[in-house]
C-alpha cells in the first residue's frame, strides 16, 4: 500500500516535472524574445531566434535519452568488448578469438541460425494463410482476435503455458501435458520434449511462432484488403481459379509487405531471451546468442568483456536490416 | 461471399479457421482451466479431463488406538478417510505394494486377528479382538472415484505465499509511470520533427530510425556500469524504480517518435497554417491542436509501451533490484518456474494473474493495438 502510493506520487512528481519543463522553457523563451503585438525588425528578429531555438528545447529529453539510453551505449559496447572483464585493459580483439573457439558460442550461433531460419518463416507463412482464410467467411474478425491474443502475453508466461503442454511424466502413469497425453494415446513412447538435443530448438521455437503468427496476420490481412479489386476481377474473367489469383495475383502485390513482417520478426528472433531462460537457460544445447550475453554478464561476477563482445555480434547482425530501414523511409520521406 | 457460399470449398475454409483458432487458443485454456482444478487432481490428470470423475490412488491413515472403542468385547476404530462430497471408494488395501488388494465392503485380515474394512463411502472400521497398541493409525491405501473440483485455492495461495500479490503491485509500479513518461517525451519530440523547420531534421529522423532496430543487448553492459557509477556518486542504490522507468522511456522512444511523428505529418497542413496566421506559436498549436487530434496515434503507443513493460523480464532483470517489493511478476515466474517447477497449480495460477492484464488490456483496446501496428509496419515498409 505504500508503495502504491509512493508510485503514484512519483509518477505525479515524474510526469510534473515533464510538463514544467516544457511549459517553463517555452514561457521563458517567448519572454525573452517578444514578437507577439510588435512589429518591425525587432519582432521579426526575436521570431527567427524563437523558430531556431524552438525545436531543440521539444526535442532536448527526447535526443537526452536517446544518447544516454542508445548512442552511448552502442559506442560503449563497442569499446567493452575490446577490454576485459573489467573493462579495464584493453584486450584488443581476444574476446571474439576467445569466442569463436567456445563450444557454447558456436552452439548459440547455430541454434539462432536455425531460430532465424525457421521462426520469420513459419510466422509469416501461417499469417499469410490465416489471413487469406479469415478473409472469407463471416466469423473471421472472431477467429483473428483469437489467434491474434498471443501476442499480448509475456514470453515468460507463454513458456509457462508451453512448458505445461510439454510436461513429461514417466511412462506408465497419467500424462498431464498435453503433447505426451497425445503422443501416449497413438501409442507412443512419451519424452521430456525439452531436454533432446537439436529438437528441442523447435520446441522453443514453437512458442514464438505461436506468439507472433497473431503480428504477421494483422499486417498482412491489411494489405491483402489493400490489393485493387481490379487486378482481382480481371484474373478472374481470364478464369484464373482461387489458388491462382492468390500465388499470382495477391502475394505479388504483397512483397513490400512480407518483407517488413519478416524483417521485423527476424530482429525479434535475434533478440529473444526470455523463452530459452524460461524453459531451458540454455541447457540441453538449446543456448541463444541473447541468454548467452545475458550469461555471461553476470557469470562469476560478471565479465563485461565477453558479455559486450556478444552482445556487438548480435548488433552487425542487425545492422543489414537497419540499413535497410533508414533507406526506406529516406525514399518514403522524398515522397513527401 | 454469396458465391462463394455455394462451394465445397467454403466448408474448407470453415473447418481449417476452426482448427487453426481451436490450435491456438488451446494452450491458454488449458492453462486457465488448470489454475482452476483441485491440485491433487491437477497432479494426476490432463486438464482435458476436468469434467469427467477422476480416479486417484490416495494413502489415508486411520485414527490412532487413542480412539478406540469397546463394542460387543472387540476392540474397534472407525471413522472416513473420504471428507465428504460425491467421492466413492472402489478398492483399498493395507500393503503399500499391493494398495489395492481388497475391494470396497471386503474384509481384510490385517494380522493380530485384527480385520479392517473399508466401504465404498470411504467410512473404515478395524475391529480388533484385544485392545490395540501404538498411537499411529493405520495406514490405508485406497483408490477412488472423486467428481471434477473447481475452486479458487491456488489463487489464495500464490497471491499470499508466493509473492504474486507484491510482484502484482511492484509490476504496476514499473509500467505506469514507464508508460505516460515517454509518451509527453516522444510527442514534443515528434511535433519537431514532423513540423518544424531546423537544420539536422532529417539526419535526426534517419538516427530515429537506425535505433528502432538495435537490440537492447547492445546496451545493458554500459548502462549497468553508467547506473553503478551513478549510484555510488550520488549515494543511492544502484536499482531504483526511477532507473527503470527511466530506461523503458529510453528504449521506448524511438519507436514512440517514429509512429507519432508518422501521424503528425499526415495532419492537413492548413490547420496549422491558418493556426499560425493567427498569431498562435509553435507550442500553442501543439498543445491545442496537434496533441488532441494525435489521440489514436497516443493510444497506439501508450498500449504497445504498457504491454511491453509489463511484460518486459530483461530490462527489469538487469535495472531492478529482486528483493520482494522490487521483483516484477515475470521475474517472480521465472523464479517459481526454478524452485517450484513441479507444482503445477501454482505456476498455473501464477501464469494466469501475470497475462490477465495485458488480456484485459488486449481485448479492451484492440483497435488501437492494430491500428498501431499497421503504422508502425507498413508506412515502414
Amino acid at each position: 500500500m505504500q508503495q502504491l502510493i509512493f508510485a503514484i506520487a512519483t509518477m505525479a512528481a515524474g510526469v510534473l516535472a515533464c510538463a514544467a519543463y516544457f511549459f517553463g522553457t517555452n514561457w521563458i523563451l517567448d519572454k525573452l524574445f517578444p514578437s507577439k503585438g510588435l512589429t518591425g525588425p525587432v519582432a521579426s528578429r526575436n521570431l527567427r531566434i524563437t523558430n531556431a531555438i524552438r525545436p531543440w528545447l521539444f526535442l532536448g529529453p527526447a535526443l537526452f535519452s536517446l544518447t544516454i539510453y542508445l548512442i552511448y551505449p552502442v559506442i560503449a559496447s563497442v569499446w567493452l568488448s575490446l577490454h576485459d572483464r573489467a573493462g579495464e585493459n584493453f584486450v584488443g580483439l581476444n574476446n571474439f578469438i576467445w569466442m569463436f573457439n567456445d563450444g557454447e558460442f558456436r552452439q548459440s550461433i547455430y541454434n539462432n541460425f536455425l531460430w532465424l531460419l525457421v521462426v520469420p518463416a513459419a510466422a509469416t507463412f501461417f499469417g499469410l494463410i490465416i489471413a487469406a482464410l479469415t478473409d472469407r467467411i463471416w466469423w473471421g474478425n472472431i477467429a483473428k482476435t483469437l489467434i491474434f491474443m498471443p501476442m499480448a502475453i509475456s514470453f515468460v508466461g507463454a513458456s509457462v503455458i508451453w512448458k505445461f503442454i510439454y510436461d513429461y511424466r514417466a511412462e506408465g502413469t497419467a500424462q498431464i501435458g498435453l503433447l505426451n497425453a497425445v503422443v501416449v494415446y497413438f501409442g507412443g513412447t512419451p519424452e521430456a520434449w525439452v531436454t533432446l538435443p537439436f529438437w528441442n530448438n523447435f520446441f522453443l521455437m514453437v512458442i514464438l511462432i505461436w506468439i507472433q503468427t497473431g503480428f504477421a496476420m494483422v499486417i498482412l490481412s491489411a494489405a491483402l484488403r489493400g490489393i485493387p479489386e481490379e487486378t482481382i476481377e480481371a484474373a478472374v474473367i481470364d478464369g484464373a481459379n482461387g489458388l491462382q489469383i492468390f500465388f499470382k495475383i495477391m502475394i505479388p502485390q504483397m512483397w513490400g509487405t512480407i518483407a517488413v513482417v519478416w524483417t521485423t520478426i527476424t530482429i525479434l528472433v535475434l533478440k529473444v531471451f526470455d523463452i530459452v531462460l524460461a524453459m531451458t537457460n540454455g541447457q540441453w544445447q538449446s543456448q541463444v546468442l541473447a541468454n548467452l550475453m545475458f550469461d555471461w554478464m553476470f557469470r562469476g561476477g560478471g565479465d563485461f568483456g565477453r558479455g559486450a563482445a556478444i552482445a556487438v555480434i548480435i548488433m552487425v547482425l542487425v545492422i543489414p536490416i537497419m540499413i535497410w530501414n533508414i533507406r526506406n523511409a529516406a525514399k518514403e520521406m522524398e515522397g513527401h | 461471399m454469396i458465391a462463394s457460399s455455394r462451394s465445397p470449398l467454403v466448408w474448407v475454409v470453415h473447418i481449417s479457421v476452426i482448427l487453426l483458432v481451436v490450435l491456438w487458443t488451446l494452450p491458454t485454456a488449458g492453462l486457465l482451466i488448470s489454475s482452476l482444478r483441485d491440485k491433487d487432481q491437477l497432479a494426476v490428470s490432463g486438464w482435458w479431463t476436468a469434467l469427467s470423475t477422476s480416479s486417484q490412488n490416495l494413502t489415508g491413515r486411520a485414527a490412532s488406538p487413542d480412539e478406540q472403542v469397546e463394542r460387543d468385547g472387540k476392540f474397534v476404530i472407525a471413522g472416513n478417510l473420504l471428507e465428504g462430497g460425491d467421492s466413492k471408494v472402489s478398492a483399498f488395501g493395507f500393503r503399500p505394494l499391493q494398495p489395492t488388494a481388497f475391494e470396497a465392503g471386503a474384509l481384510a485380515d490385517i494380522g493380530d486377528g485384527q480385520t479392517l474394512t473399508v466401504k465404498d463411502d470411504g467410512s473404515y472400521e478395524i475391529v480388533s479382538p484385544t485392545r490395540m497398541e501404538g498411537s499411529r493409525g493405520q495406514r490405508i491405501f485406497y483408490t477412488a472415484a472423486i467428481p471434477p473440483r473447481f475452486t479458487f485455492d491456488n489463487y489464495r495461495e500464490v497471491m499470499r505465499a508466493a509473492g504474486i500479490g507484491a510482484s502484482f503491485i511492484n509490476s504496476l509500479t514499473v509500467a505506469i509511470p514507464a508508460t505516460i513518461i515517454p509518451i509527453l517525451v516522444a510527442a514534443f519530440a515528434a511535433y519537431a520533427l514532423a513540423w518544424m523547420k531546423f537544420p539536422g531534421r532529417s539526419i535526426l529522423i534517419a538516427v530515429v530510425v537506425g535505433l528502432l532496430v538495435v537490440p537492447l543487448q547492445m546496451s545493458l553492459i554500459p548502462l549497468l556500469k553508467l547506473y553503478n557509477g551513478v549510484g555510488a556518486f550520488l549515494g543511492v542504490p544502484a536499482k531504483t524504480y526511477v532507473g527503470i522507468w527511466l530506461a523503458h522511456m529510453g528504449f521506448g522512444l524511438p519507436l514512440a517518435i517514429y509512429l507519432l511523428r508518422n501521424y503528425m505529418a499526415g495532419l492537413p497542413r492548413e490547420i496549422m497554417e491558418s493556426a499560425r496566421v493567427d498569431g498562435a506559436s509553435d507550442f500553442d498549436i501543439f498543445i491545442k491542436i496537434i496533441l488532441p487530434l494525435s489521440f489514436p496515434a497516443l493510444a497506439s503507443f501508450s498500449i504497445f509501451q504498457f504491454l511491453w513493460t509489463w511484460n518486459d523480464l530483461l530490462v527489469a532483470m538487469v535495472f531492478l533490484g529482486t528483493g520482494n517489493n522490487e521483483l516484477v511478476l515475470t521475474g517472480r515466474l521465472v523464479n517459481l518456474l526454478g524452485s517450484r517447477g513441479g507444482n503445477w497449480e501454482i505456476l498455473t495460477a501464477s501464469a494466469f494473474i501475470t497475462i490477465i492484464v495485458p488480456l484485459i488490456v488486449f481485448f479492451t483496446l484492440q483497435r488501437y493495438l492494430v491500428r498501431g501496428l499497421l503504422a508502425g509496419s507498413v508506412k515502414g515498409g
